[in-house]
């Protein structure tokens, strides 16, 4: 948050991630920010259907943990998984694509915005019924453990998951089995309409549940990426070495309502334009020039991300609608939808 | 050929894949240690070590969310569901994640693993754990499910279920355990997607499966000898894929259709069946479908109760002589 350098010991702080790191994570949440803006853009000329949960504000996040995984590593997320996908480095247009239900999209229009996938990037799926993938991303930490890969699953979720079953059976069977799995809380305040607040037993929904499963407290500012990195590095390195899972909550904020209905009314005022003076790529970018990266870096990269972001959606525009033979494919694995001799 | 209980039977098939594929583990509660609830699994851990046989906690949706993740990622699981009942309980992971994962991402994902259960009346254990669900699972796209009624078939169809590069849910039904029946030597691998023609007749076809089977069979030789009723009994075995080719050959042959379902009356498997036989083999047919379930309510658990309410071998003769006579 403040970028100024105070002491030694931030001064130490400041120097661990590196330039080249903190330049990627710069620019990955970049990607993701306007990507998603352009996502909102494309929705309000009616040329994106369906319903969309968009992360603007909780960049962040994804950013830093994509940039702190292995590349075969797992990623698991929600519906609002565009960022998480994105983040993996499934393509611009396979996702604006999906969302525009055209062929080029990343399953080719048959799964839509809320279950984008790129297996080939180790994003492993978005799952669109709060709290299934828990489990799931532990299934895929077992199998890991079980090769002895070293592979690391990563599973993000919202604070609404907290107060699912799956959410407490998949921590609690994690631990036992010490699987390799880091759960990842995105606390934004808010499940869906509602104050998290005002339906949780707990001020932190999932870091005061960790010790019910013996494990660490862990609350991390998450609109801060260089604190997300680290404390990623930090828990994925522990994983991957054998010690277990982790459960990390992250303090954010969404900038727009749950979906593209909501008009987040029930917010109370000024709540939005505090959490704006925090927002995660405002404060990041005066880091960057605190720490003495010129300031033209930093616009070449706002614009190769934007030529980036226009090139990708006149793809995905150019793209035709999906062939309709992909309705009967894909629901065996001998690519047809037969069900009968 | 070994003679074989249904129990042993499904042991000797997981044992013959794990033995085959390192890939394949073996999960659910009480199945390691104490060789499952219905000493189906017994030997097992013993065999293969706790790193691929392995007992878990009480949380059906952490079993086979991992065994869908694990699958995801390379493995073949094999994720027992103690009873039936309990897939009410991670449905979501049967229904919405493991079955749809391929298609929704257009082929990207396989989920390669098998989900046993044991399902079905004959225990007295009431409406929670003596239910036929198999009915539930034949509506959702995506999940196989087969429904052996003999020891062979159970060995075969749980090696072929592993083999296959799709989810695959096989009830075993639980009064059939301390079934005997010859089981081939060596190794025993079915194909899914296949009814058996158990005994070939003239005057009607009863379709039925698991336990069912076995009370259509009896049924049908008291037709043939004190009713001069001549039977075909085909074992359906496979609800997804639906051994339709078999089905419509003998109904057509013999003119008529019985299904005999242990599940309740609504949307039973046999409903499927009646309407695909009343769409193309209506002209075949020298009278109405009959259809002889569960009445459609709760399974009460006296014996008194239950024995009146799953079709028994005395029901079916009844049925067909009242109706084909």
């Amino acid at each position: 948050m403040d970028t100024k350098v105070k002491n030694k010991k931030d001064a130490v702080a400041e120097q661990d991630i590196g330039r080249d790191i903190r330049l990627e994570l710069f620019r990955l949440q970049l990607e993701l920010r306007l990507c998603e803006k352009r996502a909102y853009d494309l929705f309000l000329q009616n040329l994106i259907k369906g319903t969309s949960h968009l992360s603007l504000g909780q960049e962040a996040i994804a950013a830093a943990f994509g940039v702190a995984m292995r590349p075969d590593d797992w990623t698991f997320c929600t519906y609002r998984g565009h960022a998480h996908t994105l983040a993996r480095g499934a393509s611009m247009s396979g996702v604006l694509g999906e969302l525009m239900g055209r062929e080029c999209g990343l399953l080719g229009g048959k799964g839509g915005s809320m279950h984008l996938t790129d297996v080939a990037k180790g994003a492993m799926g978005s799952y669109a019924i709060i709290g299934a993938h828990l489990p799931v991303a532990a299934g895929a930490a077992w199998s890991a453990q079980y090769r002895g890969t070293e592979q690391v699953a990563v599973c993000f979720f919202g604070d609404g998951t907290t107060n699912i079953g799956a959410f407490h059976e998949a921590l609690n069977f994690s631990v036992v089995w010490k699987l390799p799995v880091i759960f990842v809380c995105e606390n934004n305040l808010y499940m869906e309409y509602t104050p998290i607040s005002s339906v949780t037993a707990v001020e932190h929904p999932a870091a005061d549940r960790a010790g019910a499963y013996n494990l660490e407290k862990i609350v991390v500012d998450g609109n801060d990426a260089d604190a997300v990195y680290r404390t990623a590095t930090k828990y994925l390195d522990r994983a991957r070495k054998g010690g277990g899972p982790a459960l990390i909550e992250c303090m954010t904020y969404r900038h727009s309502g749950h979906s593209r209905a909501d008009p987040a009314k029930y917010r109370p005022e000024g709540e939005l334009e505090k959490w704006l003076e925090r927002d995660p790529i405002k404060i990041y970018r005066e880091r960057l020039l605190g720490l003495g990266i010129v300031e033209a870096t930093l616009t070449d990269i706002e614009n190769e991300v934007m030529q980036q972001v226009n090139a990708a959606t006149e793809t995905a525009k150019a793209s035709a609608p999906p062939s309709l033979d992909g309705i009967h494919q894909h629901v065996w694995a001998d690519g047809g939808a037969a069900w009968r001799n | 050929m070994a003679e074989l209980t249904y129990r042993d039977a499904v042991a000797a098939g997981i044992a013959q894949e794990m033995a085959r594929d390192e890939r394949v583990v073996f999960l659910g509660e009480d199945v390691a240690h104490a060789g499952g609830v219905f000493k189906a699994t017994v030997g097992l851990l013993d065999k293969f070590g706790p790193k691929r046989v392995r007992d878990c906690p009480i949380s059906e949706q952490a079993i086979l969310g991992a065994a869908m993740g694990a699958a995801m990622t390379g493995l073949r699981p094999i994720a027992e569901i103690m009873f039936s009942d309990f897939l009410a309980v991670c449905w979501d992971i049967v229904a919405n994640e493991i079955a749809k994962s391929r298609y929704m991402t257009n082929g990207q994902v396989s989920v390669p693993l098998v989900i046993r259960t044991a399902n079905g009346a004959g225990s007295r254990f009431g409406a929670q754990h003596s239910q036929s669900v198999e009915n539930w699972a034949m509506m959702i796209p995506g999940i196989k499910v087969v429904a052996p009624a003999f020891p062979a078939d159970v060995k075969g169809l749980i090696a072929a279920a592993v083999r296959d590069d799709d989810p695959v849910l096989i009830f075993e039904q639980k009064s059939l355990y301390s079934l005997k029946g010859e089981v081939p030597d060596g190794e025993h691998v079915d194909e899914l997607g296949r009814a058996r023609v158990l005994r070939q007749g003239k005057d009607c076809t009863i379709v039925a499966l698991a336990l069912m089977v076995h009370r259509a069979l009896a049924a049908a030789d008291i037709l043939e000898r004190d009713h001069g009723i001549s039977c075909t009994v085909i074992d359906v075995r496979s609800l997804v894929p639906l051994d339709t080719v078999t089905i419509l050959a003998e109904v057509a042959r013999t003119g008529r259709l019985v299904t005999v379902e242990e599940n309740p009356r609504l949307c039973g498997w046999g409903a499927e069946i009646a309407s695909i036989i009343a769409d193309e083999c209506f002209w075949e047919l020298d009278g109405p479908i009959i259809r002889i379930t569960t009445p459609h309510i709760p399974l009460p658990s006296a014996d008194a109760l239950e024995d009146a309410t799953i079709p028994s071998v005395e029901r079916i003769v009844r049925e067909i002589r009242e109706k084909i006579d």
